[in-house]
């Protein structure tokens, strides 16, 4: 039948959106029952926040100084380029912050996650951990999950002074503004609910990209092969669901916190 | 081959009510596919040493994984120190699984720790002092003479040494039942002799009850045929027509139990795949 692959397709969706449910409603359990293995979290700390701290600068600093040199072309048809820091201020803390470092840091650490994990699977070590009676959900997948929803949420606020940083200089060298007149503007159109609606977004996506990282790497199958297969699926599925939580979360923020 | 340094199990808490530590009744599993195990059943004593024999792929290491529940069934029923475990929930398992241990195929040694944090795993989540740790974790690599591998890692150990610290890591908890997946699989004769030695070192100074999964029907003799020498600290062949009583053999065509008795039953079967097995 020519429908049958399509068939085959649609059952293993399903069943990976099924087993991907128990598998994060597990996880999410786990976050809140002893034991947490401390050592473990500290070095997954380490490890995903400040190992992840270069690139979240640098894309911080790049994303802030393209924001400011893009916004600053349209402002000055209107006669307004003395908004851009608020522009600037106000699409990193609410929208670019969150959502960029949720997704460099799915790309460094959900597919180290996942091929980590993998090869323990393959190699049979996630067995032998069972089999010496430890649950390898709370002794690997909870630290990392606990660790990424903690070091996403200061790597945001990270990216976020730097995305500032960032369009303060491009304002300032490039496109020749006062700079004190950007921070004011950056400074005073910021208002508490923007603030916590940049917050709370990273605490979702860290849990999401650091889930699908674990969850990958914990189903793979089929070897090495499997291993590589599950990293891609990790890096896509995380960096797709982000954006898509996003636009689920902005709307229900918006709500919440007009 | 030294004494045993390892501390034999103080009471060496039997099954319930001295029944069998493991029983398989009409169990059967599938991947999608058709069933890898189809209605096996049988038991394995307190004391007893099991070796299921057969070809590669008839689901001889899918038997050992139901056995402490790695793996659950399609049907039927598993019991492991009398306790029902087919459907046990997983984090239920675990207090169980302590109670046994494991050797896989490739060893399955964490790779990113030590030797001695391999073979200490057990004892570190069990929050056991360090020095207590040491002490023990250096006792079972002289069990199987590796003393020297206590800070290396495992990559730096060939497949016979990695093999050996598996063993370690599975005594070193002295458990109630071993189990042993292909522990020569893939290691020259010489090492392999060497891993059966323990084995069988491990059966005649501890008698905790193992089931040992192979495909080489010569470790399986060598097991029947030797017992451990304390004195000579060596296993020795047991005298010409005599074997091992508490070891017995059973043995696996696609997925089903064809063969359930001693060596000297296996030897005398009539059933064709048992004859060209041992052929």
């Amino acid at each position: 039948m020519a429908l049958d692959p399509i068939e085959k397709a649609a059952k293993n969706i399903v069943l990976t959106v099924q087993d991907y449910s128990l598998f994060a409603y597990r996880a999410f359990l786990n976050l809140w029952r002893p034991p947490i293995y401390w050592p473990e979290f500290l070095v997954q700390a380490d490890i995903i926040g400040v190992g992840s701290l270069s690139i979240v600068v640098l894309s911080g600093l790049s994303t802030g100084g393209v924001l400011a040199l893009q916004s600053a072309a349209t402002l000055s048809a209107f006669g307004a380029t003395a908004v851009t820091g608020q522009f600037v201020s106000l699409t990193m803390i609410r929208e670019l912050g969150p959502v960029l470092t949720g997704v460099m840091v799915s790309g460094r650490n959900a597919s180290s996650m996942a091929s980590e994990l993998g090869s323990m699977v393959v190699t049979e070590q996630i067995d032998a951990m069972r089999a010496l009676g430890v649950d390898p959900m709370r002794k690997l997948v909870t630290p990392r999950i606990f660790s990424t929803i903690v070091m996403l949420f200061f790597l945001t606020i990270v990216a976020d002074a730097c995305g500032i940083l960032g369009g303060a200089a491009v304002t300032v060298f490039m496109n020749h503004q006062n700079g004190t007149q950007y921070l004011d503007m950056a400074w005073e159109h910021l208002h508490y609910p923007d603030i916590v609606q940049g917050l709370v977004k990273p605490l979702f996506f860290g849990y999401i990209l650091s889930s699908i990282g674990c969850f990958y790497g914990m189903r793979t199958s089929g070897g090495t092969e499997g291993v590589g297969r599950a990293t891609i699926q990790a890096v896509v599925s995380a960096s797709v669901l982000i954006i898509f939580v996003d636009f689920l979360l902005t709307q229900v923020l918006l709500r919440l916190l007009p | 081959m030294n004494a045993s340094p390892i501390s034999q199990p103080q009471s060496p808490a039997p099954a319930a009510d001295d029944g069998p530590v493991v029983a398989f009744r009409n169990v059967s599993i599938a991947f999608d596919g058709p069933p890898v195990l189809e209605d096996v059943s049988f038991s394995i004593a307190p004391g007893e040493t099991r070796v299921l024999l057969g070809p590669a792929g008839v689901g001889k290491s899918v038997l050992l994984k139901l056995t402490n529940g790695l793996l659950r069934p399609d049907c039927g029923s598993i019991q492991l120190f009398g306790e029902e475990i087919s459907h046990m929930p997983e984090e239920m398992l675990f207090p169980l699984r302590t109670r046994t241990g494991m050797v896989f195929q490739e060893g399955a040694l964490f790779d990113s720790l030590t030797v001695r944090d391999n073979v200490a795993y057990q004892l570190i989540q069990e929050r056991v002092p360090d020095d207590e740790i040491d002490s023990r974790v250096r006792d079972a690599l002289r069990f199987v003479e590796l003393e020297e591998t206590f800070d290396l890692y495992p990559a730096s150990l060939s497949g016979g040494m990695r093999r050996r610290v598996a063993i370690a890591r599975a005594f070193i908890h002295q458990p109630e039942l071993l189990l042993y997946d292909s522990p020569t699989g893939g290691l020259d004769p010489v090492t392999s002799t060497t891993i059966i030695e323990l084995i069988v070192k491990e059966r005649d100074v501890c008698h905790t009850p193992s089931l040992m999964v192979t495909h080489r029907l010569q470790d399986a003799f060598i097991l029947c045929n030797h017992r451990f020498d304390p004195e000579l600290g060596r296993m020795v062949l047991l005298p010409k027509g005599e074997t091992d009583p508490n070891t017995t053999f059973l043995m696996l065509e696609e997925g089903r139990l064809i063969f359930d008795g001693s060596l000297h039953e296996l030897v005398k079967s009539q059933n064709k795949f048992v004859r060209e097995f041992l052929q």
